[in-house]
């Protein structure tokens, strides 16, 4: 029963106070540049998740048999081929999605949340935890990017997962779409703000102050 | 020739890699607290995408592109599947020869950026150019100039924002707006304004 509660606190403290996006600043690229629409940040992050969980699970099964020396290409060679294979299947089956996310699929490869799990996590630990921990930073993840991309269609379009829920001035209704939104700016303004709130409600997440000023003459004085 | 110009300046300016892509934020975030790291990453950025970029068009339509394999009888083949494994390969060698030929023959400039090397194999803006090289259908020679383009870019790009950030060294911010939150912050300011660039080039 203990172990299970552990795998629980492995797999939920990555959603708010572990968060791979706002506090490991990891895999930020790719987050900023789906999330226009809901439905390609939710792809996104499905896709993301399936290849951070087995490539850490894979590199995990065989831990004991990579070479020190070359263990980044492995794991490289690994990631790049799952994501060759989620890439072909959104081909197949979502094209007009695949399109929309452009090279961005492909570059799960270099997403450094991946690597950067696989590196500092499965190359130590037994596949179960590992897996766990990977699924767990790919809900992370998935969670700051459907924020995003939620908050950005719902303001940008008036509408979500193409849906319409705010009616649009042009067609009668009241809300004029802000096209800000769905520009680049928007995007580091949102994810700005949201490590904002998350900093203030979790203080100890805060950076230190990098200078402190030097004291002035009447401060010195007292 | 006037093509080639203005495709530098468009992979530079209009299409800047981080700004306008976010192609590359984890190391442009990560290296903009002091210029000089800044500026070193930069030169490091242009020179492995203009290094790579045109092996990568090589590699591509020698080997991977549909018909490449025409003259071996094999007109059918297509690996262009294989692309981001070939690709991804490339970029760790050139990295790595880069390294050892800088380490070997020009010491000074190795011992100023060696550090960030490494680091650029796992960059997503250095296989990004690769890959949009592909979809863009670009020639040899357009390759060449996109990738030192972007590479200008990405390099004019972090200069800016160190510099921005060291002058707001002595700024007051609240506590959980300071580093990352006011970084994102500026990155959006600056992105607001190189968005004006494509608007000069929609206006041409």
């Amino acid at each position: 029963m203990a172990r299970r509660i552990d795998y629980w606190g492995v797999l939920t403290r990555q959603l708010i106070s572990q968060n791979p996006v706002t506090l490991q600043i990891l895999g930020i690229c790719s987050a900023l540049a789906v999330t226009t629409s809901l439905a390609t940040a939710l792809t996104m992050s499905v896709s993301l998740t399936v290849v951070l969980t087995l490539s850490a699970g894979i590199v995990s099964v065989i831990r004991h048999h990579i070479p020190d020396s070359i263990r980044l290409i492995v794991q490289i060679v690994i990631v790049a081929s799952l994501v060759i294979v989620i890439d072909q299947v959104l081909q197949a089956y979502l094209p007009d999605i695949s399109r929309a996310l452009s090279v961005y699929v492909g570059l799960i490869t270099t997403n450094c949340l991946v690597l950067g799990r696989t590196e500092a996590f499965a190359r130590h630990n037994p596949p179960l935890p590992t897996m766990v921990d990977a699924f767990g930073n790919g809900l992370g993840y998935s969670f700051i990017l459907l924020l995003l991309g939620g908050i950005r269609e719902l303001f940008g379009k008036g509408e979500l997962f193409g849906i319409e829920v705010l009616p649009l001035a042009d067609a009668g209704g009241w809300f004029t779409p802000l096209s800000l939104m769905l520009l680049a700016p928007s995007a580091f303004f949102l994810l700005g703000l949201l490590v904002w709130a998350i900093r203030s409600l979790r203080p100890e997440q805060a950076e230190a102050p990098e200078y402190s000023p030097p004291r002035t003459a009447t401060e010195a004085a007292e | 020739m006037t093509g080639l110009g203005s495709l530098f300046l468009t992979a530079a300016f209009v299409d800047n890699m981080p700004l306008t892509l976010f192609l590359g934020l984890c190391t442009f975030l990560a290296l903009s607290k002091r210029p000089e790291a800044a500026v070193g990453l930069g030169v490091a950025m242009t020179g492995v995408l203009g290094v790579t970029v045109p092996l990568n068009h090589l590699i591509y339509q020698g080997l991977l592109a549909p018909g490449a394999w025409a003259w071996a009888g094999m007109p059918d083949l297509d690996l262009s599947y294989l692309s981001l494994i070939a690709f991804i390969g490339v970029i760790a060698a050139a990295v790595q020869l880069l390294e050892m030929i800088l380490d070997r023959f020009f010491p000074a400039i190795h011992a100023a950026f060696g550090v960030f090397l490494p680091l650029l194999t796992v960059q997503c803006a250095i296989l990004a150019g690769s890959l949009f090289m592909v979809e863009r259908d670009y020639t040899l020679a357009q390759s060449l100039v996109f990738g030192l383009g972007s590479g200008t870019g990405f390099a004019v790009a972090v200069a800016m924002l160190a510099a921005i950030r060291t002058r707001l060294a002595y700024a007051d911010l609240p506590a959980g707006l300071r580093g990352l939150g006011i970084a994102f912050v500026l990155t959006g300011l600056m992105s607001l304004g190189f968005a004006s660039f494509a608007q000069m080039a929609a206006a041409q």
